[in-house]
């Protein structure tokens, strides 16, 4: 068992996001996160797949995500040199009297403070996984009143990149588009 | 602008229609494309959503249009059209129910990868989503039991999405499409302009050719092998790879082993071929899978019908896997070498290197479990001696076939239905070309039969076509028969009547003790039925009576007939692999001898006043690990026939 981190260009069509997530339910894929977004070309989102698989099934995976029609290009990338970053927002309980030490801990974490009330601080911290899982454990004790977390996103490092040449967008087909996941 | 207009006017002339009418609305440029595609018959049922499509369909007579009498019956018979030829075969139904109707063919097309394109009404685009009358999610439902579908939001992308559907459908793996459009999108008006540029899809491109160092790798294990086997699947006859596979296997010296769909891959009268593996395949055949040191997989894909149970399945065997679909490749069954292309191309590669083999102790001992077979079979011709099994003066289902195959000179299209006429047919309807046996192997549909037939007789209309359904499975789908008598469709039923769900039957026989729950039928008089048709028909309930019953059937050139073949209703079909058993751990019917000892046995044990021990289980009917209850006890019970 692995952590697999897999990016799928798929192209911009209506239902593309429930093509792959009724695969994963369908042939039973466990998925931990999956974040869906935008490119740098209107006519494609990427999107990527965090599963704690062997790599049997990882490949499995990667073979079904193929199968589908949308589905461009699909990379593993724990095999490549790659950057992987999450977002998380955390509502953390912070009176007058532990505010301070709030902050200290953001501090250390490169953490930001982007909303400030009389009785919680919401924080916004990025990295890896592992960066926000400590960061979570250590304002715990104060009180998280809610969070939210994106998912996990990746980029394969300098010449690693997911291959999108020979993709011509349609005509009549990009009229349609308009950005339905 | 000026070229492409040109081409559209090419384009235009080439299908055989005008060139000047260029403002179409949706449904006519529905019509246009499926011309375009070569598409000369819509099976369908119309609605309210679907119209203007039906309206349409007037100004184009050179779509014939079938009337079903169901929606499953249409995509059925698309199914059967597309089975017999590897033309795309269209359904066309409403919105709403109309669509959920056709959902069961759809997932049957899918499961055998047979291309089909359902084309459904939708509720207007601005309906959309707040459950207006007769609205269904059907790309939705259809989502995981299609190859690819499709919404259509604006005519605009109608005439791609339609050429986009035909491409998906026929080629790589092929498989149902369905495009869904709703009925604004009919009525609305657009210019037509048919794409002619290639087809260009990112995310879709199937494979080819195989990489030359999986070849080298296949090769070396061929090179290597003593006891190989080819496992032939229904990837052989779509790729039209026959003649390759049949090289293959000639130069190399290996024998054939067929999956149910695989039959036609290569004439079963080839000495190199074995008929058919696994659940109710021949014992010699499982027993050569089992035995075997290679496994070349070719367009197959591991059912547990064909594996049994997998961690004991060819246990000692190297395994080379060819699959035009990369999710095949260890899905089942790890392989050594894996092989994603097209069957033609990747047999050629083979065909050049491979080597001849001297494989003469294998074809020995394959001889030697053929033999054993042999001296159980229960089927034999009318003149011959017949297996004390046999019951004086009662048909037998098995007869049924063998003898149809006989008196139609093997040469027939047969479409079956799913239970034990399935497996009979399997077993004694020994096919000569591809796709002349067309049947429900993935999902087992009953109600197949008899609108696939109907689909495949009207696809061939130069072939015999024979529908060969259990009584069970008929009556799902019989009201198709006025489909045949509108569309006079020379289909001929065999209707296999044993007055039980067989095949389920024979489950509760071997595994739960004989208790015949719902298995049971009171059925009607389906030559009175058939009358009411006005279909000829006639009853045969001797083995002597087929031969006429058959020609006279034969003799009728237009239209349906229906012979009702009343048959012994506690008839097995044997060998079986009990579910999730080890492939060879199969229950037979016993030899001979087995059988009259086995009489002998039971004659004193009616004399004895209490029988001490539990009976006796013939030789080679253990099945160990079986998935159901009660198995093992169960098998002693009853015998033969
Ligand atoms: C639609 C559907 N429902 C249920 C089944 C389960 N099933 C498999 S075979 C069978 C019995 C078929 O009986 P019949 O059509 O009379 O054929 P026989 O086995 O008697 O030849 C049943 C109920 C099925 N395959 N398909
Ligand atoms: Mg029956």
């Amino acid at each position: 068992m692995a952590k697999h981190i897999l990016a799928a260009l798929v192209e911009n069509r209506p239902g593309v996001l429930a093509r792959v997530a009724n695969l994963f339910r369908r042939r039973s894929f466990n998925i931990d996160s999956l974040s869906v977004g935008r490119t740098q070309r209107d006519e494609m989102s990427r999107m990527t797949i965090v599963m704690e698989s062997d790599s049997a099934e990882a490949d499995r995976l990667v073979k079904n995500l193929y199968k589908l029609v949308d589905v461009v290009h699909v990379d593993h990338l724990h095999s490549q040199p790659s950057v992987v970053r999450e977002m998380a927002l955390v509502k953390v309980k912070a009176s007058s009297e532990n505010r301070r030490e709030v902050i200290q801990l953001c501090d250390i974490f490169r953490a930001r403070i982007i909303d400030v009330s009389a009785e919680s601080l919401v924080v916004e911290i990025t990295g890896e996984e592992e960066k926000l899982e400590n960061f979570t454990e250590l304002v715990r004790p104060f009180g998280i009143v809610e969070m939210v977390r994106t998912g996990m996103i990746a980029l394969g490092r300098g010449g690693h990149t997911l291959k999108d040449e020979g993709f011509k967008p349609n005509r009549s087909r990009a009229a349609a588009r308009r950005n339905v996941l | 602008m000026s070229d492409e207009t040109t081409a559209t006017d090419q384009a235009n002339e080439e299908a055989g229609t005008s060139t000047d009418a260029v403002v179409l609305t949706g449904a006519e440029i529905v019509c246009e494309c499926l011309l375009r595609e070569g598409v000369d018959i819509v099976f369908g049922y119309p609605g309210g959503a679907i119209l203007p499509t039906y309206d349409a369909l007037t100004k184009y007579p050179q779509l014939h249009h079938v009337l079903t009498r169901h929606e499953q019956g249409a995509s059925h018979m698309a199914d059967g059209y597309a089975r017999a030829t590897g033309k795309v075969g269209v359904a066309m139904a409403t919105s709403g129910p109309g669509a959920t109707n056709l959902v069961t063919g759809i997932a049957t097309a899918m499961m055998d990868s047979s291309p089909i394109v359902c084309i459904t009404g939708q509720v207007p685009t601005g309906a959309i989503g707040s459950d207006a009358f007769q609205e269904t999610d059907v790309t939705g439902i259809t989502l995981p039991i299609t190859k690819h579908n499709y919404l259509v939001t604006s005519i605009e992308e109608l005439p791609e999405v339609m050429r986009e559907a035909f491409h998906i459908a026929r080629t790589g793996r092929p498989g149902p499409v369905l495009v869904d459009i709703p009925k604004d999108v009919q009525i609305q008006e657009a210019e037509f302009v048919y794409p002619t540029e290639p087809i260009e899809l990112p995310g879709y491109s199937p494979p080819r050719a195989a990489r030359a160092r999986q070849v080298d790798a296949a090769l070396e294990l061929i090179r290597k092998s003593k006891r190989p086997i080819i496992l032939a699947g229904h990837g052989i006859s779509m790729a039209g790879a026959n003649r390759e596979l049949a090289q293959l296997a000639e130069k190399a010296q290996i024998p054939i082993a067929l999956t149910l769909l695989g039959k036609g891959a290569i004439s079963e009268h080839h000495p190199l071929c074995l008929g058919m593996m696994g659940m109710h395949g021949g014992a010699e055949v499982n027993h050569a899978i089992q035995q075997a040191d290679l496994l070349i997989a070719l367009g197959m894909r591991f059912d547990d019908r064909v594996t049994g149970n997998l961690a004991t399945y060819a246990r000692d065997s190297r395994k080379i896997h060819v699959d035009i679909d990369p999710s095949e490749i260890n899905k089942n069954v790890t392989v050594d070498v894996g092989i994603v292309g097209d069957l033609g191309e990747v047999l050629s590669q083979l065909l050049d290197r491979v080597e001849r083999r001297p494989n003469e102790a294998w074809f020995d001992r394959i001889a030697e479990w053929r033999a054993d077979s042999e001296l159980r079979e229960i089927v034999r011709p009318a003149d011959a001696p017949q297996h004390p099994a046999v019951p004086e003066g009662k048909l037998l289902g098995a007869q049924v076939i063998r003898d149809l195959f006989e008196f139609t000179d093997g040469e027939a299209i047969t479409v079956t239905d799913v239970g034990q006429h399935q497996m009979w047919e399997a077993q004694y309807y020994h096919h000569e070309r591809p796709h002349s046996l067309i049947t429900s192997g993935g999902l087992g549909t009953m109600g197949f039969g008899l609108p696939a037939a109907i689909g495949a007789k009207m696809s061939r209309p130069d072939q015999e076509v024979w529908a060969i359904v259990g009584d069970g499975g008929f009556q799902m789908t019989m009201m198709e028969l006025a489909t045949a008598v509108q569309e006079q469709v020379n289909v001929h039923i065999a209707i296999i009547n044993n007055g039980f769900l067989g095949m389920v039957r024979q489950w509760q026989e071997f595994f739960y003790e004989e208790r015949y729950n719902q298995t049971p039928m009171v059925n009607p008089d389906f030559c009175k039925l058939a009358e009411a048709y006005g279909i000829p028909t006639v009853r045969v309930s001797e083995r002597g009576q087929i031969e006429e019953a058959v020609k006279a059937s034969r003799s009728q050139t237009a239209g349906p007939t229906l012979i009702d073949f009343v048959v012994e209703k506690e008839e097995i079909v044997f060998p079986m692999v009990p579910a999730g058993a080890d492939l060879d751990d199969m229950i037979r019917r016993p030899t001979p001898e087995e059988f009259e000892q086995q009489r002998r046995e039971r004659a004193v044990a009616a004399k004895a006043p209490e029988p001490q021990t539990p009976e006796s289980t013939p030789p080679e009917s253990k099945p160990s690990e079986s998935e159901e209850p009660a198995a093992a006890a169960a098998l002693g019970s009853r015998f033969g026939v």
